[in-house]
C-alpha cells in the first residue's frame, strides 16, 4: 500500500476495485464502514455482490475481466471533461500524450459495451473520484488474477496519477494483501528475480555485497523460476528436487491435477509444515515445524508495517522453528549456518537491505515501524510517493483492453470466479482445524445465478459438479442473486472442494500471476 | 485551540474546550468508575456511576456527558457521590446472578471491581430477577443475558467500530434487553463473531466460549504477537495457560485497536490441534515413518546435494512461506542462493 490502513477511514472517496475487504480483510473493512459514516463516497467494482458492494453507493457489477476498459474509461471522462489535476500531471509526471491518445477510443459509450456499465455510472464514477479532496483506490486479486493483472494495475495508477491522489494523506493506490507476511516474504527476496529490498540478481553490485556478507565468491546471476515455472519444469522433468516450505500448491496453484502430477515426477521433495498438507502427503520428507506461537520473528502487513512475533509457548513435540531447520539443513550441506536468535538475523537483513536499514528488536520492542527506514533514527514512511516517485517522475503507462484467456462457449457455458470466505482462510490448513471455524461454517457451496439454475434444473442444496478443460470437483449448490447470470463462484479453501483443479494455468506475461479469477465451466445436476 | 480550566478535587485542572469531566479529571490522574463508558465509543451517560458533585448543580451529573466549563468546581468523591455510586451497584446486583464462584470473568469483571471497591457485599434490594437461558448456539460466543448491565458497549461497539449493527437494546422497563432484530440469537442473525463485543463487555454477559472454558482470568500469561492469518497485521494477545495457548484478547493494536476479525479472536485451535506434526517423517515403500531429527537432516542434505551435483544448481527449486517471518524468509532466500547455488525460489504472492 502506498498509504497506512488507518488512512482509508479518512478519505472522501474509496474506489474499492475486485476486493471483498469485509470477508477477506474484516478489519480493513471497518475502515471503509468508517469513512462511509463520514461522509464518503464508496464505489465498488466486482462481478458479484458482496457484503461491502452492498454498501457502495455504486456497485459496477461489471463482466468478468473488464476492468482496464473501465479504468482507460474512467480516465478518458477525467480527460475529456478537463478534470485532470493539471499541476501534479505537469510537475510529477510524464507521458500524459501517450496515456491521453491511448484512452480517446474508452468513450463511456464504447466502455458499456465491453463491461456492461451504463455509460451514466461511469461518468458519474470519473467525476466523483477526480473532484474529490482525497480519493483512495483499494484493490486485491480481483484486479490482479488476470492474464493482464500486470496492466490492471498500471491502469490503476495512471487513474491515481491523473488526478493526484496520490502522495498525500487519505488516498493513494493500495493493494490488499492476503496472507499475513507475503509484503514480507517479498521484501526478503524469496522471489527469483530479488534479493532483499527488490535488489536485483541481475545486478553486478548487488550480487558482490550479498556474496561478500554472506561469505561465498559468487552467487548466481541468472533471474530463477517462479512458483508455476516451476511447476511446469518439473513436470517436464527438468527440475529434479523441491524443498517447499509453509505452502500447499496442490489447493493454491491452478490446474491442481497438474500440479500433483509434477511434484510426483520429482526425484525429491522435502516439505517442511506445521501440518500434514496435500502437498507434503506427496513429499519424501516431512520435517515438523513450530507454529506462529512458538517462535520469535517479525511479519510486514501489506502497509509495509514491520511488526513483532512473539514466542508464547515451547514448540509441540520435536518441532522446530522454520529458522532453525533451514539452518540445520544449511549446515548440513557444509554451510555452516547459526544464529543465536531472529534477532541477530535481522540484524544481517538490516545490514544488506537499505528499506529496513534503520529496523530492530530493540526498536520493534516499542511500536511497529513502517519501511523504507533507512537509519536507526528514522521514524519509518508511512506515505510513499510523497513529492517524488520512487523514479523520479510517475509515468503513465497506457494500456489497452483484452479479453480473458478462457470464455465462456458453448461446451462450458458460465465462468468461473473463485475467492475467500469470511470464516476460513486460504487452502483451510488452519482453519479447518480450530474447533471453532469450521464447526460454524463447515461445508462449501457454489453459488449460482437463480436464471442459471432455473434453466440448468437446480435447486438450492442440490448436488452439482462442476466441470472444466482441466477438472471437476462436486459441491452443494446455492442458489443466489450475488452471482450475476453467467457467472458461478466458490472458494479454495475446502479439500473436498479443490476449486483448483478447473482453474487455469494461463499467466499474467509480467508478474506470472494466474488467472484464477475467470475460467469456462459448465454445472451439471448430479441425479 | 481554547482552554477551559476548572477545579476537580481541589486542583486546578486545565483542559481543551469540549473536554468532558470525565476526561478531564482521568488527565489529571483522578479516578472515576465507569461501566458504560469507552473512550472509543460515542458517550452513553447511562450507568450513571460516573456521577460526581459539581457545585451549583442540582443533581449529580454523570461525568462523561459532562462538558467541562471555566470555574467548575468538582467533587469526585463526596459522600454524595459515593452514595449515589453504592446505591447503583446495589441496584445492578439487585437483578444480576451474583455468581462469581463460577463466573468465567472473575477477576476481570468491572462490576466485581466496583463492587469491591465500595465495599458493596450485597444487592440491597429485592425484587424480581431474570432467568435467560445461556445463549451457546455458537462455537465462539456465549451469552448471558442474565449478567448483563445493559451498558450498551456492545451496541455500541458493533455498530461504531464493527459497523453491522447487528445487536441494540429491544423491550421496555425492566424488560429491556439486548438482542439482534427479532429477538433471535447471534447466530441467526447476520452477526460475524468478530468478538468486538465481547472484548468491550464490562461484566460477564458476552465471554470467549473456548477461552473462559479453559482458564480462570487470573491464570493466564498474555503474550503480544501478531495475527497469522490476512495481510493486515493485527496485534492481540495470546492467552497462555500451562504452556498452551487457550485464548485470544484484544490489545491496543497499532493497526487496528482492540477490533480482531472472527479468524484472529476465535482461529487459534490449531495451534494444538492433533493433526499437528511432531516428528520428522520420511516415506519408505511409500508409508511415512518417523525419524530422528538427524537422519531427516541428513537425508534432506544428501538428496538435495546429490541432485545438485548430478543435475546443477538449475534442477533444484524452492517454495518459500507467506506465512513464515521475515527472518525465515530472508534465511530461505540466503540457502536458496548461497547453497543450492539456484535463484528457483518463490512463495504464493500471486495466489
Amino acid at each position: 500500500m502506498t498509504n497506512p490502513i488507518g488512512d482509508i477511514g479518512g478519505a472522501d472517496f474509496i474506489l474499492a476495485i475486485g476486493t471483498n475487504t469485509t470477508e477477506s480483510h474484516p478489519v480493513i473493512g471497518l475502515q471503509v464502514k468508517k469513512a462511509v459514516r463520514n461522509g464518503a463516497t464508496l464505489v465498488v467494482v466486482d462481478p458479484r455482490r458482496t457484503e461491502v458492494a452492498g454498501l457502495a453507493h455504486h456497485h459496477l457489477q461489471l463482466k468478468s475481466g473488464t476492468d482496464i476498459a473501465l479504468l482507460n474509461g474512467l480516465a478518458n471522462v477525467i480527460i475529456s471533461e478537463g478534470l485532470v489535476n493539471k499541476e501534479f500531471v505537469d510537475t510529477r509526471t510524464e507521458g500524459f500524450e501517450a496515456l491521453k491518445e491511448a484512452v480517446a477510443k474508452y468513450t463511456p459509450e464504447y466502455v458499456a459495451e465491453i463491461t456492461g456499465i451504463s455509460p451514466g455510472v461511469i461518468r458519474e464514477v470519473a467525476r466523483g473520484y477526480a473532484t474529490a479532496k482525497n480519493a483512495t483506490i483499494l484493490y486485491t486479486m480481483g484486479l490482479t488474477q488476470h492474464i493482464c493483472g500486470t496492466d490492471n494495475v498500471l491502469a490503476v495508477a495512471n487513474l491515481a496519477m491523473l488526478c493526484g491522489h496520490i502522495g498525500k494523506p487519505n488516498s493513494g493506490v493500495n493493494p490488499l494483501r492476503g496472507q499475513n507476511n507475503v509484503q514480507g516474504a517479498c521484501d526478503m527476496g524469496a522471489l527469483p528475480n530479488v534479493l532483499t529490498g527488490y535488489q536485483s540478481v541481475t545486478l553486478e553490485d548487488v550480487r558482490s555485497r550479498f556474496a561478500a556478507a554472506w561469505g561465498v565468491s559468487e552467487l548466481p546471476a541468472k533471474p530463477g523460476l517462479t512458483v508455476g515455472e516451476m511447476i511446469e519444469a518439473a513436470a517436464r522433468g527438468e527440475i529434479k528436487g523441491m524443498y517447499i516450505m509453509g505452502e500447499n500448491p496442490v489447493l493454491s496453484d491452478p490446474d491442481a491435477d497438474h500440479v500433483i502430477h509434477a511434484l510426483e515426477k520429482l526425484d525429491f521433495l522435502v516439505v517442511q509444515d506445521i501440518f500434514m498438507t496435500e502437498t507434503a502427503r506427496l513429499a519424501d520428507v516431512v520435517l515438523p515445524a513450530a507454529s506462529f506461537a512458538e517462535k520469535d520473528g517479525t511479519f510486514t502487513n501489506t502497509e509495509r508495517r514491520v511488526q513483532r512475533v512473539r514466542k508464547a509457548i515451547e514448540p509441540l513435540g520435536e518441532a522446530k522453528p522454520d529458522w532453525q531447520i533451514i539452518c540445520l539443513v544449511a549446515t548440513a550441506m557444509g554451510y555452516p549456518m547459526q544464529y543465536g536468535s531472529p534477532a541477530e538475523i535481522m540484524e544481517e537483513i538490516a545490514r544488506l537491505t537499505p528499506s529496513y536499514g534503520g529496523i530492530s528488536y530493540q526498536r520493534l520492542e516499542s511500536r511497529s515501524l513502517v519501511w523504507p527506514c533507512p537509519a536507526p533514527d528514522h521514524p519509518g514512511t508511512p506515505i510513499l510517493h510523497v513529492g517524488k516517485f520512487a523514479r523520479g517522475l510517475g509515468k503513465f503507462h497506457p494500456v489497452e483492453y483484452v479479453p480473458p484467456a478462457e470464455l465462456p462457449d458453448e461446451e462450458y457455458p458460465l465462468i468461473l470466479n473463485t475467492g475467500r470466505r469470511h470464516f476460513h482462510y486460504h487452502t483451510g490448513t488452519m482453519t479447518l482445524r480450530t474447533g471453532a471455524l469450521e464447526e460454524y461454517y463447515g461445508r462449501e457451496h457454489l453459488e449460482i445465478n437463480p436464471a442459471d439454475a432455473r434453466s440448468l434444473g437446480i435447486a438450492d442444496g442440490d448436488r452439482v459438479r462442476v466441470v472444466s478443460r482441466r477438472g471437476q470437483v462436486e459441491v452443494t449448490a446455492r442458489v443466489v442473486d450475488t452471482v450475476p447470470p453467467g457467472v458461478v463462484f466458490t472458494s479454495f479453501h475446502f479439500p473436498e472442494v479443490a476449486i483448483n483443479k478447473l482453474t487455469n494455468t494461463a499467466r499474467d506475461p509480467v508478474a506470472r500471476i494466474p488467472e484464477l479469477k475467470v475460467c469456462a465451466v459448465r454445472v451439471e445436476k448430479i441425479a | 485551540m481554547a482552554e477551559v480550566t476548572l477545579t476537580i478535587d481541589g486542583r486546578q485542572v486545565t483542559v481543551p474546550a469540549g473536554t468532558t469531566v470525565l476526561d478531564a479529571a482521568r488527565s489529571a490522574g483522578i479516578f472515576i468508575p465507569t461501566l458504560c463508558h469507552d473512550p472509543e465509543l460515542t458517550p452513553w451517560g447511562g450507568c450513571r456511576l460516573c456521577v460526581v458533585e459539581i457545585e451549583g448543580m442540582r443533581n449529580l451529573p454523570a461525568s462523561c456527558v459532562t462538558t467541562a466549563t471555566n470555574g467548575m468546581v468538582v467533587h469526585t468523591a463526596s459522600p454524595a457521590v459515593v452514595e449515589a455510586r453504592k446505591t447503583i451497584i446495589e441496584l445492578l446486583l439487585a437483578n444480576h446472578p451474583e455468581d462469581c464462584l463460577t463466573c468465567g470473568r472473575n477477576g476481570d469483571c468491572r462490576l466485581q471491581d466496583y463492587a469491591y471497591l465500595y465495599g458493596v457485599r450485597e444487592a440491597g434490594f429485592v425484587g424480581e430477577r431474570h432467568h435467560y437461558p445461556l445463549e451457546e448456539d455458537n462455537p465462539f460466543i456465549i451469552r448471558d443475558l442474565n449478567k448483563c448491565i445493559l451498558c450498551g458497549k456492545c451496541v455500541r461497539a458493533c455498530a461504531e467500530i464493527q459497523g453491522k449493527n447487528v445487536v441494540d437494546f429491544a423491550y421496555r422497563g425492566f424488560n429491556t434487553k439486548i438482542t439482534p432484530a427479532m429477538d433471535t440469537s447471534l447466530s441467526g442473525s447476520d452477526c460475524v463473531f468478530c468478538g468486538n463485543c465481547v472484548a468491550v463487555c464490562p461484566v460477564g454477559a458476552l465471554q470467549e466460549k473456548g477461552l473462559r472454558a479453559a482458564a480462570r482470568t487470573w491464570e493466564v500469561k498474555k503474550v503480544r504477537t501478531t495475527c497469522p492469518y490476512c495481510g493486515t497485521g493485527c496485534t492481540f494477545d495470546l492467552n497462555v495457560k500451562d504452556g498452551r495457548v487457550v485464548g485470544v484478547t484484544s490489545c491496543d493494536g497499532e493497526v487496528n485497536g482492540r477490533a480482531l476479525c472472527v479468524k484472529g479472536r476465535f482461529g487459534y485451535g490449531f495451534i494444538h490441534h492433533p493433526d499437528r506434526l511432531t516428528k520428522p517423517l520420511i516415506k519408505r515403500s511409500g508409508v511415512f515413518e518417523e525419524a530422528s531429527w538427524e537422519e531427516a537432516i541428513n537425508l534432506v542434505a544428501e538428496k538435495l546435494g546429490s541432485i545438485k551435483k548430478e543435475y546443477g544448481s538449475a534442477a533444484l527449486g524452492v517454495l518459500s512461506s507467506a506465512r513464515c517471518t521475515n527472518e525465515e524468509n530472508y534465511l530461505m532466500s540466503k540457502f536458496t542462493r548461497v547453497v543450492l547455488g539456484t535463484n528457483n525460489i518463490d512463495h504464493c504472492a500471486r495466489l
